[in-house]
């Protein structure tokens, strides 16, 4: 099938130092993981792995039932549970309450549920700030970039275009050294922090029992915006829901050591409704918006049902060749890697970026490091069903079927198979040029056929069993 | 209106019909290692010290406030009610939400308590309420904690157990991990991006107070 793939993808390639930052960045991250999953660190890392898989499968089953639970903890700690379809709906809801409280600035610490719906754009649009204040997403708000990686935004980005960033939008000397560039960041952020009105974070975790949203981070940002501004918003998808707080055992442990290889992160906030009487501190509102966008549809898919476990942890993308080589940037929406191929077809639809799920060697390394596993391979492979019936259906590629069903008939007779297999070994030097002169040439300039060997598997496997060795 | 349609489209997603309870969830996996007291202490300050922290002993209150003094060296502070009182030129602890946040944005370093601290990984546990305001541990440049050694469990999994619900205590509990820190710009490891660069832990023998 001919693919269009986007022009990024070239860039990227040809872009040494690029290449270089990604490969190095991520196989740090690799390192890292490894080093903190090592049995003599975290010995039961596979029972976790299971654990964290049937307390997904359970609440993903059960949704409406764990939302409707959360819905009712969330009021009884005098917090507002705000149900969102879609992302003019949250744009709405803020801007609403904006308005009544006569706000005018609110910081954000980083969330990826936020990127998926364009919320600083929407707001900005109202003549509202939203300053975002994890180092890397802010950095990326004053460039007006698209975050590179899930737990490390601004991957693509040197000190050296930190120092320009800074210098054109901060009105500041060009400062090359990043301990002084993240002071500067400190010193302007801390005046917004103080100054803001409204506190938007994200939840990596909603707890359904508690009413409480669990946010974890190093920077002390999301604390700041979480207690700092009197209203607290925060805004997670449906799926982020686990039943109890005791679950967290499992996916707190999960999720650092697979994103940054941590065993914990260094802040880890529980949150539940605003300040209570008694307390000196903390937002006099909260608010938990409850996202949809898209992902009731996907739960109606049972064999794809699974894409919504992800804890947005990125070890999937560390480990991916593909991502590894086009980067970030080259995927059609804010996620990337092998989640973002699997998230992306079914959010937006296959046909919306058909090479998408083609984009994966099936190598299988991000199914063997997703914390609460996703056989991501297994629903590429049935994207690429969706995608072809969908091409079938639209233009009907009758040499591929007619190869495709040539070779299942040849495949079910041992018969022809073997003749086929003798044939081409008689002429196995020869086939790699043959094919590169052939109609599926164009698929092989970006592929490297192997030679063929001379003798067939089942000629050896004679061989063998005339010598008795097994 | 928006809530109903959601819960809708999910039940219809996935077969279910409103009101229909689920199977029992899966039970809760929580492991505790048997660590000795001593043990604890020793992991503790291991797991503090490879993140940059810095931890103390202290044998009782004399002894506390000595070491704070010698943290502190001069530099300005603002105490909760949790933490320590009785040191010279130290703040607080305020009752008042406007003056802890002015103080708290001015001082050098904020003097907690911690409800508990975890062995495993380092970690202090902060429960916000009316004697430990949540931006002391925050705002401020350096964090000093002050907790009993009997408050210190093996990990995460017997916070859980010992609080199964952080919601019926508080609006907020936080686990400090370390300094604050960074590594957004090229994976460079910086320390103190929004919250405290310096996290001092005295471990108290006998409970204060």
């Amino acid at each position: 099938m001919p693919i269009e793939q986007p022009a990024k993808i070239d860039q990227t390639l040809q872009d040494a130092n690029l290449q270089l930052a990604i490969y190095s960045a991520t196989g740090r991250l690799m390192a890292k993981r490894k080093d903190a999953i090592s049995p003599d660190v975290c010995p039961d890392y596979q029972d976790l792995r299971t654990q964290a898989n049937l307390v997904k499968k359970h609440t993903i089953e059960n949704l409406d039932y764990y939302l409707e639970i959360v819905e009712k903890a969330v009021a009884a700690r005098g917090g507002k549970v705000v149900y969102c379809r879609d992302a003019t709906e949250v744009a709405d809801f803020v801007l609403k309450l904006a308005k009544e409280r006569d706000a005018r600035l609110l910081v954000k610490s980083k969330s990826m549920t936020t990127e998926e719906i364009d919320l600083n754009e929407r707001l900005e649009h109202h003549h509202l700030e939203a300053v975002e204040t994890d180092l890397g997403e802010y950095i990326l708000q004053l460039a007006h970039h698209k975050p590179y990686h899930i737990v490390a935004p601004a991957l693509h980005l040197t000190r050296y275009d930190v120092a320009d960033i800074f210098a054109e939008h901060l009105s500041a000397e060009r400062e090359t050294i990043p301990e002084k560039q993240t002071l500067m960041a400190r010193v302007a952020l801390r005046e917004k922090f103080l100054a803001a009105d409204i506190g938007i974070t994200g939840a990596n975790f909603v707890v359904a029992d508690s009413g409480a949203v669990v946010v974890v981070e190093n920077e002390g940002n999301a604390r700041l915006t979480s207690s700092a501004p009197p209203i607290h918003i925060a805004i997670a998808g449906i799926e982020k829901l686990i039943p109890r707080a005791q679950d967290l055992a499992v996916f707190l442990r999960l999720l650092a050591r697979s994103a940054t290889g941590q065993p914990m992160t260094v802040y880890t906030s529980f949150l539940s409704g605003p300040r209570r009487g008694g307390e000196t501190d903390g937002p006099d509102e909260f608010y938990l918006v409850l996202l949809d966008n898209g992902r009731s549809k996907l739960l109606a898919d049972k064999g794809k049902r699974e894409s919504l476990y992800c804890i947005r942890c990125g070890a999937c993308l560390n480990h991916c060749p593909v991502y590894r080589k086009i980067g970030g940037h080259s995927y059609p929406w804010v996620y990337s890697g092998p989640i973002g191929a699997i998230l992306s077809p079914q959010f937006m639809g296959v046909t919306h970026d058909p090479w998408l799920p083609f984009a994966s060697t099936l190598c299988g390394a991000c199914a063997e490091v997703c914390p609460v596993k996703i056989e991501i391979p297994r629903i590429l492979l049935e994207l690429r069903g969706e995608v072809v019936a969908a091409k079938t259906r639209e233009k009907s590629n009758r040499w591929e079927r007619l190869a495709f069903r040539l070779y299942a008939w040849a495949a079910r007779h041992p018969s022809v198979w073997s003749a086929m297999g003798l044939a081409a070994s008689a002429v196995a030097p020869d086939v790699p040029a043959m094919l590169n002169r052939g109609p599926i040439a164009d698929w092989l300039s970006q592929r490297d056929l192997p030679p063929l060997p001379p003798k067939t598997f089942r000629q050896l496997w004679r061989e063998r069993e005339g010598t008795g060795v097994r | 209106m928006e809530r109903d349609t959601i819960l809708h489209r999910v039940r219809t997603a996935l077969g279910r019909t409103a009101n229909e309870a689920p199977a029992e969830p899966p039970p809760v996996y929580l492991r505790v290692p048997d660590w000795s007291l001593e043990e604890r202490i020793r992991r503790f300050t291991e797991a503090l010290e490879a993140l940059g922290g810095r931890v103390y002993r202290a044998g009782g209150t004399a002894a506390v406030q000595e070491i704070v003094w010698e943290i502190l060296a001069g530099r300005s502070a603002i105490v909760s009610a949790d933490g320590l009182s009785g040191i010279p030129g130290v703040e607080g602890p305020y009752h008042d939400a406007a003056r802890i946040r002015e103080a708290a944005s001015r001082v050098d370093a904020g003097i907690t308590g911690a409800e508990y601290a975890l062995a495993e990984t380092g970690t202090l546990v902060l429960l916000a309420g009316p004697a430990e305001p949540r931006l002391i541990s925050l705002l401020p440049p350096i964090h000093i904690a002050v907790v009993p050694v009997a408050r210190l469990l093996a990990n995460l999994d017997e916070l859980l157990t010992k609080v199964p619900d952080p919601a019926a205590q508080t609006s907020a509990m936080v686990l400090i991990t370390g300094p604050s820190r960074t590594a957004d710009i090229e994976q460079i490891l910086i320390r103190g991006v929004h919250g405290p660069g310096e996290v001092h832990v005295v471990l108290v023998d006998s409970e204060t107070g």
